[in-house]
C-alpha cells in the first residue's frame, strides 16, 4: 500500500466519496418521510421502514407479473414504481387512521408505542403473507451506456438514486414553501388549534403528510431494492433505524436537514470503512451522532424549538 | 491417576450387576441419552444397535458376540467422568462416544489411562485431535475448523492464490471460520492476508468494503458468513468489474444464494457437507432404522453408524482387542461406511469425511471432485 501512487490514492478517495454519497442518498430518501411526519405531528413514525418494505414488495410482485406477460425494460420500472407508490400511500393513509388518529390527544408516548406495534405487525404480516426468505429483486434500472467508462465508480442505479434524492428534496421544499397545501401544512405544524380556527382541515393535512411520506418511502424502497437486488420482510427495520438516525442528525422536522443528515451519515460510514475498518463502521456513525447532538442538540440545521406551553 | 482408576475399577466391579463376560466384545456407547441434548445422543445408540445386530447375525467379531453397554452422560463434563469410570469397570474394549465436545474431553483422560480407544460421532472441537493429548481419540465428524482448512487449502494449492482478503459477518459462525482461515493462511506462509474485516449484516450496501478489496489487490475473498451478505458482496464485486475469486462456507452453499445473486453467483466456490445420500450403505442404514424404529434417523446417526463400523472392523482386522493393534488398524485399514471409504490420520480425524468444495456452474452447486 506504500507503493501506491498518487492517482490511485485520489481515485480511491473519489470512489469512497461516491459510495458514501449513494449510501447517504439512500438514507436521505427514507429519512425524508420520517422528518415530514415528525414535522407535522411530532410523532416518530416507526412503521415508516415497514412502508418502505411494502413498497419494495409491491414492486417485486408487479414486475414479476409484468415480466410474465412479456413486458420488459423501463416500462416495467415505471409501472412497478407507480403501483408501489399508490399502494404504499394507501397503507400510510390507513396506518394513520387506524393507529395514530385515535391517539392524537393521548400522551406523546402512546402513539409512539402504537407506531412500534404497527411496525411489528406489518413485518410479521409480510412474513406470513409472502415469505421469510430473501427474494431476488430484478434490476429494473439498466446500466446506462454513457456510464460504461466509469461504472466501476458509479453505476446506473446509484446515479438514479442520487438524482432522485436531490429532485425529491427540491420538489418537497417547493411544495412546502410555495403551495397552498404546503402553507396549510406548515400552519398545522405550528399550531393545530389556530390552524383549525382559520379554516384549515387539519385531519386532511395530516393525512396528506402521511400519503406524501409513504409515497417517498415507496420510491426509496423500489430504488434501493433494485440497487441491492434482494429483499425480505426485515429490510425496513435496519434501513429505518439508519434513516431515523440521519433525520435526527440533520435536525428532525427539517427537509434539507434530513438530506444533509443522510449524506453526512453515509459519508462517515464510507470513509470509516475505507480508511479505518468496517468493523468500526457503526461505531463512527453513532459517535458522530452523539457528538453532533452534544454540540447542536436540535441537529445540524434543526431549528431550536421553543417548548410549546 | 492410572492406578487410582484401576483400583477404583476393581472396587466398583462387584457393585454393578452385569459385568462383561470374557467371551464377548464389549462396545461402550456413551453420550447424552437423557436431558436437553438427548436428541443428539440417542440416535448414536440406535446406530450402534443396528450395526451390532448386523454383525452378530453374521457371526460377530473374532468369533465372539458384540455386546453394547450404553451409558448416559447428559452432555455434562462432570457426569462424563463417572460415565467413563462405569464403562471401564464393565470392561469395555472400545467406546463409541461421547457426544458433546466438553463431555468427551472430560472422559478422554480416563480412557487414555486405561488404554481404551474412543471414537466420537459428533465432538467437533478442533483441540481434541489436534492437541495430540489424546492418542486414543478418533472421530467420524469433521472438526470445527475443517471448512476453513478446506477453503484455505483450495485457495493456496488448487487456485495458487498469493493474496487473500478474509471477510466475515461478525457473527459466531462467520467470524469463527474467518479466524481459522486467517490462521491457516499465515501458518502456510504461501500467501498473505491482505485484508481482514467484519461487515455489518443487513447494511444497505458494501461498496466501501468492496473498494477496499479492490485496493488490496486480493486474488480471492474468503468469506465467513451467510448467503444474504455473500450475495450482496458478490454482486457488488462483479458490478465493479472485478474478477476476484469468491470462496465461502456452507452458510452460502444454499440455493437461495444462487436465486438471489443470479448471474453473479456463477463461479463462486463454497464448502458444504459431502453428499453421501447416494451411498448404498447410507440408503441401507436409513432403511434399517425405519424398519426397526419406525421413523427417520436423528442427528449424527450416520457418523455414529460409521464409528461403530470402524471400531468393530479395526478389532476384526487387528485380530485382537489390544490397544495398539486397534490403533494401528484404524490408521491403516480402510473401512466401508455410509460416509465413504475411510481411515484415520495420525491425529485421529477421519480422512475424507466432512466437507467438499462446491462451485456454482450454470446456476447449480456442483461438487468438485479432486
Amino acid at each position: 500500500m506504500i507503493t501506491e501512487n498518487f492517482t490511485d490514492t485520489v481515485l480511491y478517495f473519489i470512489e469512497l466519496l461516491l459510495g458514501g454519497l449513494t449510501r447517504g442518498s439512500i438514507y436521505a430518501l427514507i429519512a425524508l418521510g420520517y422528518t415530514m411526519v415528525y414535522g407535522i405531528i411530532e410523532l416518530i413514525n416507526f412503521a415508516h421502514g415497514e412502508i418502505y418494505m411494502l413498497g419494495a414488495f409491491t414492486a417485486l410482485i408487479i414486475s414479476g407479473i409484468m415480466t410474465m406477460y412479456g413486458y420488459a425494460g423501463i416500462s416495467v420500472f415505471f409501472t412497478a414504481m407507480l403501483v408501489a407508490v399508490l399502494y404504499s400511500s394507501a397503507y400510510g393513509y390507513t396506518l394513520e387512521k387506524i393507529a395514530y388518529k385515535p391517539l392524537r390527544n393521548a400522551p406523546r408516548l402512546s402513539p409512539l408505542i402504537s407506531a412500534i406495534g404497527m411496525s411489528i405487525f406489518l413485518q410479521n404480516y409480510v412474513m406470513l403473507a409472502q415469505t421469510s426468505d430473501f427474494m431476488p429483486f430484478p434490476s429494473l434500472i439498466p446500466d446506462f451506456e454513457c456510464l460504461a467508462l466509469i461504472d466501476y465508480m458509479i453505476g446506473g442505479p446509484e446515479l438514479v438514486i442520487l438524482i432522485t434524492t436531490v429532485f425529491v428534496m427540491i420538489c418537497l421544499t417547493f411544495l412546502i414553501k410555495y403551495t397552498r397545501i404546503g402553507k396549510a401544512m406548515r400552519a398545522t405544524a405550528q399550531d393545530k388549534q389556530m390552524a383549525m380556527l382559520v379554516g384549515i382541515d387539519i385531519n386532511r393535512m395530516i393525512s396528506a403528510t402521511f400519503i406524501i411520506g409513504s409515497a417517498l418511502a415507496a420510491i426509496a424502497g423500489v430504488l434501493i431494492a433494485t440497487h441491492i437486488g434482494q429483499i425480505n420482510f426485515y429490510i425496513g427495520f435496519i434501513a429505518g433505524i439508519k434513516a431515523f438516525t440521519a433525520a435526527v442528525l440533520g435536525g428532525i422536522g427539517s427537509i434539507p436537514g434530513a438530506v444533509l443528515g443522510g449524506v453526512v451519515l453515509g459519508l462517515t460510514e464510507s470513509f470509516a470503512t475505507g480508511y479505518v475498518s468496517s468493523d468500526y463502521e457503526d461505531v463512527f456513525a453513532f459517535a458522530l451522532l452523539v457528538l453532533i447532538l452534544i454540540i447542536r442538540p436540535s441537529g445540524l440545521i434543526g431549528r431550536n424549538e421553543m417548548q410549546k406551553v | 491417576m492410572n492406578y487410582i482408576v484401576k483400583i477404583l475399577a476393581i472396587l466398583f466391579l462387584p457393585v454393578f450387576s452385569g459385568y462383561a463376560l470374557a467371551d464377548t466384545i464389549n462396545l461402550g456407547v456413551a453420550g447424552a441419552h437423557s436431558g436437553d441434548l438427548a436428541s443428539y445422543g440417542l440416535p448414536s445408540v440406535k446406530a450402534a444397535e443396528l450395526v451390532v445386530d448386523d454383525i452378530n447375525a453374521k457371526g460377530g467379531v473374532l468369533g465372539k458376540k458384540v455386546l453394547i453397554w450404553a451409558e448416559d452422560d447428559a452432555c455434562k463434563p462432570e457426569l462424563a467422568t463417572n460415565t467413563a469410570t462405569r464403562l471401564v469397570s464393565k470392561g469395555v474394549h472400545v467406546v463409541m462416544g461421547h457426544i458433546c465436545s466438553g463431555a468427551t474431553k472430560a472422559a478422554l483422560g480416563i480412557y487414555k489411562d486405561m488404554n481404551i480407544v474412543t471414537m466420537s460421532p459428533s465432538a467437533t472441537n478442533p483441540d481434541l485431535t489436534q492437541s495430540g493429548n489424546y492418542p486414543n481419540f478418533y472421530r467420524t465428524i469433521a472438526s470445527d475448523d475443517a471448512q476453513a482448512r478446506l477453503e484455505v487449502d483450495f485457495a493456496l494449492n488448487t487456485l495458487k492464490i498469493t493474496k487473500i482478503a478474509v471477510i466475515h459477518d461478525k457473527g459466531d459462525y462467520g467470524k469463527g471460520l474467518a479466524t481459522f482461515a486467517k490462521k491457516f493462511i499465515e501458518q502456510s506462509g504461501k500467501a498473505k492476508v491482505v485484508l481482514y474485516e467484519g461487515i455489518t449484516p443487513g447494511a444497505v450496501d458494501y461498496s466501501a468494503v468492496i473498494r477496499k478489496i479492490k485496493r488490496s489487490k486480493a486474488g480471492a475473498v474468503i468469506f465467513g458468513g451467510y448467503h444474504p451478505e455473500a450475495s450482496k458482496l458478490v454482486s457488488g464485486i462483479r458490478k465493479k468489474r472485478m474478477n476476484t475469486i469468491f470462496i465461502s462456507d456452507d452458510g452460502v452453499k444454499d440455493d437461495t444464494f444462487i436465486k438471489v445473486a443470479k448471474k453473479y453467483a456463477e463461479g463462486v466456490y463454497a464448502t458444504g457437507p459431502k453428499d453421501v445420500s447416494h451411498n448404498p450403505m447410507t440408503i441401507r442404514a436409513t432403511k434399517d432404522h425405519q424398519k426397526k424404529y419406525g421413523k427417520d434417523p436423528g442427528a449424527f446417526f450416520l457418523n455414529a453408524y460409521s464409528a461403530t463400523l470402524a471400531l468393530l472392523n479395526a478389532i476384526n482386522k487387528a485380530g485382537s482387542t489390544k490397544y495398539e493393534s486397534i490403533r494401528m488398524s484404524l490408521n491403516n485399514d480402510f473401512v466401508d461406511t455410509p460416509l465413504g471409504k475411510i481411515r484415520f490420520d495420525k491425529n485421529g480425524d477421519a480422512e475424507g469425511v466432512g466437507f467438499s468444495m462446491y462451485q456454482v456452474k450454470n446456476g447449480k452447486y456442483v461438487e468438485l471432485k479432486e
